[in-house]
């Protein structure tokens, strides 16, 4: 289904996302993959249990064998049977900076997976289409690096201390107050993990007796702050407004489950860009909706900020939209910024809250101050703030890099997920099988990309994901293009039936960024 | 419908967040200039630092900071990936081999964050349905990873082993009636090596035996007694001479003695691996950057190559605990070798908030004379056992004698002027 949406005049531009269904055959051969390796897992399992297999499991100690089993048997099924046999696609080490090409060593495995040994060679510069490392800023030299490097001899490398102990630097203050002016908030928080963002501070800010509205595919992070909070949580199909709506109106009208009191607040959780789908967020309809209902929106920018917008400060920023209608605006630093943690913005009596109760303030170590440098240099260079443009050409060429790369794969005939401006690029590869052998044969070809199954995506629907950067050049784009295009057809890949019509290849032209006539 | 509009228009819900008095106690930080070391400028005020857990003074050491800085030239500063997704680095692979040998286990796994590393592991193996019996004065990381578990949580009063065996025993019971259920309810005991919120540490020989009476595992928090306890700084098993593998998982964090940023667990691979997979933090969230792993590294080298510096540390502590005792109106919570040390108001003056009023004076006090202090902070609507309001002291190998005698000193005159 494609979705070009204007919506009433809510768009500025259009909104251009899609999710090819699945060819119905492509589906039954994928459930009859699944049921074969099934098979042979139970096989080998019976194997195992009468000792004609030799089991490489780790095992109990002797003298706990009468414990109480640490692991159900049926629970590691699947790790034991399924993941293990392609387990050598994913906790790739590699030895060099994430950047645009990267260094990896060499791994063998002689049995199958169960042990790996490293040879000790290394493979130099494979195209590096896994990091997330939007901006380019994964770098290991550079007015960034400089600048970390002053700091880190200056403050050392740890802090020792919470934020309300000793642990609060003057280096996080500035930053705090940078974070403010880049996202136009009144006022920001940052903490030490992206993850950790999430799971303190959703309990600080809604408790029992509230509603949470959570999308579909909202990250584990958002999860697990959403269940630790203690406030009920509803579920609404991936970003349909429909859905959310009829949610909301039921909520108001209903108040809470059985004693039909009126709900505290309602929170609704979304992400800007979501990670394994490649969609973005339908921000304006969904500020629409919070407003007419009252709601309070809380927007998780991992992905996007930094990597949407015509000036890099994310989904808000694309959509031309005001960041006081977000209330809670959360992000991450390791995505854009090539650094490490999370923040939370908006207004000054929210970060106040936050400074007071949030779990992390009054518990976890601040941040470490060459981090902290990082975050600062990588943002003074998106905002244009050290005196260069190089910012403002990163974020033009992440977009054009984009649009290019997702065309081409949709003209060679792959099926793409997601947003036509989103820097995630999933790549549906299906069957089981092709899983692992995709990811050898690109590695093979010297370009490292990302592949993900179960549980993280639904069974059938694994794909191969790709993270697009700044620092990709149109040579590396082509190469890896080419690539794709051969392991493609060595694999069949090219499930999509609708083939669009290859454009010349024409140079990029101002229409890349409409701008937004007021 | 029309009701339903009605209804719409009329809901009013609560502001997102309730305001902040301008003056809370947490609100206002405290404004460190410059690296938080052994001489700390707080608030524009020069001080000796008594207030971060920098335990054996690597925070400004030169090695760990040109090993970082070696680190920072060849990788950058972030991973820009989770463990799974190209984020896993030499660096990281190194620091988890180190550690496994230092503690002399079979397998070490990383976290980014100290907060997070014990908050996943325990979720990873207990569930909904099993049992966690875990210690009343257990850190606010311990309790998130209980409550993301599901698991039916059982407190025991703060090291009382006759306590913990009374709970075991009703178990026994229970288990007795129903023994279907029984076979599969994993049961675990939650304790820590050297406690943040007492100062105690566990009776782990106790436990020991208990675990293997009643077929429970054991998971032990080591965040304050790695590099403080034992005589090669391994910890409180160490210090209690026990055969590592007894333990079934050993948690601590790099923030104290290791002066890094991050967590790790170790124990043996069949624990261990699960985590690679189950731990939420591990899993879900980008790893640690090289540059504090490169840190973490050195700071063990220098931790093996001079095994005498947790002998120092204790005799400092004892020094201290010494001085401290007899001030009028407050009183030492600790053991006399633990770093971190509270003092809490002998009298409470009624209401909480005095009280930390009250103690904020004493720090004030010692802040203007050049002593660094700070008080315990907690979520006080959160924790399941609020502490009383205390002050933390914090020993480091650094501190000269003349230093901890000047801090105890200036403590009495405190107190005196404050609570008299």
């Amino acid at each position: 289904i494609n979705h070009i949406v204007h919506n009433g005049g809510l768009y500025k531009r259009p909104f251009n996302e899609a999710f090819e269904e699945t060819p119905m055959l492509v589906a039954v051969l994928t459930y009859v993959g699944y049921g074969v390796l099934t098979l042979f897992g139970y096989l080998r399992d019976f194997m195992r249990q009468w000792k004609i297999e030799k089991c490489q499991n780790a095992t109990e100690r002797e003298e706990q064998k009468d414990f109480v089993p640490l692991y159900q048997d049926f629970e590691n099924f699947y790790n034991r049977n399924l993941y293990m046999r392609i387990r050598d696609s994913w906790n790739r080490p590699i030895c060099s900076v994430p950047g645009a090409k990267v260094d990896m060593m060499e791994r063998v495995s002689h049995d199958y997976n169960w042990t790996f040994t490293y040879t000790g060679r290394v493979i130099k510069d494979i195209i590096n289409m896994g990091s997330y490392n939007y901006l380019g800023f994964a770098q290991k030299a550079g007015a960034c690096q400089e600048a970390a490097a002053k700091v880190l001899s200056q403050y050392g490398a740890g802090v020792c201390s919470t934020r309300q102990e000793m642990g609060n630097l003057d280096k996080h203050e500035e930053l705090e107050k940078l974070v403010a002016r880049f996202l136009g908030v009144e006022s920001a928080m940052t903490y030490g993990m992206g993850f950790a963002t999430n799971s303190m501070n959703i309990p600080a800010l809604v408790g029992k007796g509230c509603l949470i509205l959570s999308d579909e595919l909202n990250h584990a992070s958002l999860v697990l702050g959403a269940r630790l909070s203690g406030a009920t949580i509803r579920i609404f199909k991936h970003n349909n407004m429909q859905s959310l709506e009829k949610l909301l109106k039921d909520a108001i009208v209903h108040g809470q489950p059985r004693t039909r009191r009126p709900w505290k607040k309602i929170l609704i959780l979304v992400e800007g860009i979501y990670s394994m789908e490649g969609s973005i967020v339908r921000l304006p309809e969904v500020i629409a909706l919070k407003k007419k209902y009252k709601s309070y929106l809380y927007l998780d920018e991992a992905h996007s900020i930094g990597a949407l917008g015509p000036s890099g400060r994310g989904v808000v920023d694309y959509f031309g939209l005001s960041p006081e209608d977000v209330d809670v605006m959360m992000g991450t630093f390791t995505k854009s910024f090539g650094a490490a943690g999370g923040y939370i913005g908006g207004k000054k009596e929210l970060i106040d809250y936050l400074r007071t109760y949030s779990h992390s303030a009054a518990y976890a170590t601040s941040m470490s101050p060459p981090v902290v440098e990082q975050i600062i240099a990588s943002m003074k260079c998106i905002m244009g703030e050290d005196g260069t443009t190089v910012g403002e050409a990163r974020v033009q060429q992440l977009a054009e890099n984009t649009r290019y790369f997702r065309r081409r794969l949709k003209e060679m005939g792959f099926i793409i997920y997601g947003n036509e401006d989103s820097p995630v690029v999933p790549l549906m590869l299906y069957m089981p099988a092709k899983i692992g052998a995709f990811g050898r044969e690109m590695l093979k070809r010297n370009i490292g990309v990302v592949v993900v199954g179960f549980p993280a995506t639904p069974i059938i629907e694994s794909r191969a994901r790709f993270c697009l950067s700044a620092a990709h050049t149109k040579e590396m784009l082509d190469t890896a293009l080419k690539e794709i295009n051969e392991v493609g057809d060595l694999l069949q890949l090219k499930y999509s039936r609708h083939r669009l019509v290859p454009l010349l290849d024409r140079p990029f032209d101002e229409t890349t960024y409409e701008e937004t006539e007021d | 419908v029309q009701e339903k509009e009605e209804l719409i228009e009329e809901w009013q819900p609560e502001p997102l967040v309730p305001p902040v008095p301008k003056d809370h106690p947490a609100l206002n930080y405290n404004i460190v200039s410059g690296p938080p070391t052994h001489i700390i400028t707080v608030n524009g005020k020069e001080c000796i630092n008594f207030a971060s857990f920098n335990f054996l003074g690597l925070l400004n050491n030169e090695k760990v900071k040109s090993a970082a800085q070696a680190s920072l030239k060849k990788y950058g500063v972030g991973t820009c990936g989770p463990r799974g997704f190209y984020g896993t680095f030499d660096v990281h692979l190194e620091l988890e081999e180190r550690l496994a040998k230092f503690m002399r286990t079979e397998e070490a796994i990383i976290y980014s964050y100290g907060f997070a590393t014990i908050a996943s592991a325990i979720p990873a193996y207990s569930k909904r349905g099993d049992i966690v019996f875990v210690d009343e004065a257990a850190c606010f990381a311990i309790q998130k990873g209980l409550q993301a578990s599901r698991s039916n949580i059982k407190l025991f009063k703060h090291n009382d082993m006759a306590d913990l065996e009374r709970l075991l025993k009703e178990q026994e019971t229970e288990d007795q009636k129903n023994p279907r259920k029984a076979r599969v309810t994993r049961r675990f005991i939650v304790v820590e090596g050297l406690y943040m919120n007492t100062g105690d540490i566990c009776p782990l020989p106790e436990l020991i035996k208990l675990k293997y009476k009643y077929k429970v595992r054991i998971f032990l928090e080591e965040s304050l007694s790695f590099g403080v306890l034992g005589e090669h700084g391994r910890g409180i098993t160490e210090h209690f001479g026990i055969n590592i593998d007894d333990i079934d998982l050993i948690s601590a964090n790099m923030e104290n003695s290791l002066a890094s940023i991050g967590g790790f667990c170790c124990g043996r691979s069949f624990i261990i691996d699960h985590q690679r997979l189950s731990g939420q933090g591990y899993c879900f969230s980008a790893s640690l950057p090289p540059l504090l792993a490169a840190a973490a590294i050195e700071a063990l080298n220098i931790m093996e190559d001079n095994p005498d510096i947790f002998q120092t540390l204790r005799a400092k502590c004892e020094r201290i605990h010494k001085a401290l005792q007899g001030i009028s109106g407050l009183k030492v919570v600790g053991e006399s070798f633990s770093p971190a040390l509270h003092l809490q108001l002998e009298e409470s003056c009624g209401s909480r908030e005095n009280d930390v009023k009250l103690l904020k004076r004493v720090v004030d006090y010692c802040m203007n004379s050049g002593i660094a202090l700070t008080q315990a902070r907690y979520l006080e609507k959160e924790e399941k056992c609020l502490p009383p309001p205390s002050i933390r002291v914090v020993i480091t190998v650094e501190q000269t004698e003349q230093e901890l005698d000047k801090a105890a000193s200036l403590l009495k005159e405190a107190a005196q002027s404050v609570l008299n």
